[in-house]
C-alpha cells in the first residue's frame, strides 16, 4: 500500500513539472521584456528591488489565472504606461521606431548600390 | 557643390544630435507616465486592525474625496510626511485609506502609535501587489481619489505645495 502511495506521488509530481516549468520559462520571458522603472539599466528579471520582488509576483499570478503574455503586457502597460515595456508595440506612436532602421538601411543600401554602378562604368 | 551639401548635412545633424542629447540631459530619469483619470482598480484586502477582508468598491463607496497612501514603517520618507497626511484628516471633505506596504505589523503599529494614526482605514499590502494593482512604483506614494477615479497622483512624499494643491482640489 505504501508503495502504491509513493508511486502515485512521484507520478504527480512528474506529471506536473512540466507544467510548472512552462509556467516559469513564460514568466521569465516576460520579466525579461519588463524594464525596472525604479532601477537604472535593469530588468525586472534582474532586478531585486522592492518593486520587481512584487511585479515578479503580480506576473506569476497572471500567468496562474489563465492570462496570455499579451494580456499580461496589456494589464502592465495600462498601470505604467509603454515605457515599462524594452519591446514596444507596433502602433502609430512607434511607427517612427520601428521604421527608423529599416530606412536608415534603406538609405545605405540606395548610396552603395549607386557607387557600385559609377565603379561598373 | 557636392562638399558644400556634405558640410551642411553634417553640420545640421550634428546640431541635430547636440540638440537631442543636450535635452536628454536635462531631462529626470524618473519616469512617471503622464496619468489621464482612471479608475481605481479593484480588489481585496485584509484590514490593518480588525484582519477582515473588505472590498475595494465599498472602501471608496461614499461621493467624498479619498486620499490612498502608501507606507510603511521602515520608509524614512513616510515619516517625513506623516504630519502632513495628520493635518490633512483634520479635513471633513477628505477620508484617508492607507495601504501598509510589505511591512511588519508589530513595527507598523509602533509608527503610528508614536506618529498618531490619520487613516481612517488601513489595509495590508504584504506582498507589494496591491500596490502595483495602483501602479504604485514604491513607498510612499499618494493617490486623490474621487467618484472611483484617480484624479492625482504624488509619487515620494508629500510636501507642503502638493498638500496645499489636495486642500485647492477638494474645495
Amino acid at each position: 500500500m505504501r508503495i502504491i502511495k509513493v508511486f502515485i506521488t512521484i507520478l504527480i509530481l512528474f506529471y506536473f513539472s512540466p507544467l510548472k516549468a512552462d509556467q516559469d520559462r513564460l514568466q521569465n520571458s516576460i520579466t525579461k521584456n519588463l524594464r525596472c522603472l525604479i532601477c537604472q539599466g535593469q530588468s525586472v528579471y534582474d532586478s531585486d528591488s522592492e518593486f520587481a520582488i512584487s511585479l515578479k509576483l503580480v506576473v506569476k499570478n497572471k500567468i496562474k489565472e489563465g492570462l496570455s503574455e499579451d494580456q499580461i503586457y496589456n494589464y502592465l502597460t495600462e498601470k505604467y504606461g509603454e515605457w515599462i515595456l524594452y519591446d514596444p508595440k507596433f502602433n502609430k506612436n512607434t511607427y517612427f521606431l520601428w521604421f527608423l532602421p529599416l530606412l536608415i538601411f534603406l538609405f545605405g543600401g540606395a548610396i552603395i548600390f549607386k557607387k557600385l554602378i559609377k565603379i561598373k562604368k | 557643390m557636392k562638399s558644400r551639401i556634405f558640410s551642411f548635412l553634417a553640420i545640421v545633424s550634428l546640431l541635430l544630435v547636440f540638440t537631442i542629447f543636450y535635452k536628454g540631459l536635462n531631462k529626470s530619469s524618473f519616469y512617471q507616465p503622464k496619468i489621464e483619470v482612471k479608475n481605481i482598480p479593484e480588489f481585496s484586502a485584509i484590514t490593518f486592525f480588525k484582519k477582515e477582508e473588505v472590498s475595494s468598491k465599498n472602501i471608496f463607496e461614499k461621493n467624498k474625496f479619498y486620499l490612498l497612501n502608501i507606507w510603511a514603517s521602515w520608509c524614512v520618507p513616510c515619516k517625513e510626511e506623516h504630519h502632513l497626511l495628520i493635518n490633512l484628516s483634520k479635513n471633513d471633505q477628505l477620508e484617508i485609506i492607507g495601504l501598509n506596504y510589505k511591512d511588519n505589523f508589530k513595527n507598523a503599529q509602533n509608527f503610528l502609535s508614536e506618529l498618531g494614526n490619520p487613516y481612517e482605514k488601513i489595509l495590508i499590502d504584504k506582498d507589494g501587489t496591491k500596490a502595483i494593482e495602483w501602479g504604485a512604483f514604491g513607498v510612499p506614494e499618494t493617490f486623490l481619489v474621487f467618484q472611483n477615479k484617480i484624479i492625482k497622483k504624488f509619487i515620494g512624499p508629500l510636501n507642503i505645495k502638493s498638500v496645499e494643491e489636495i486642500k485647492k482640489i477638494i474645495q
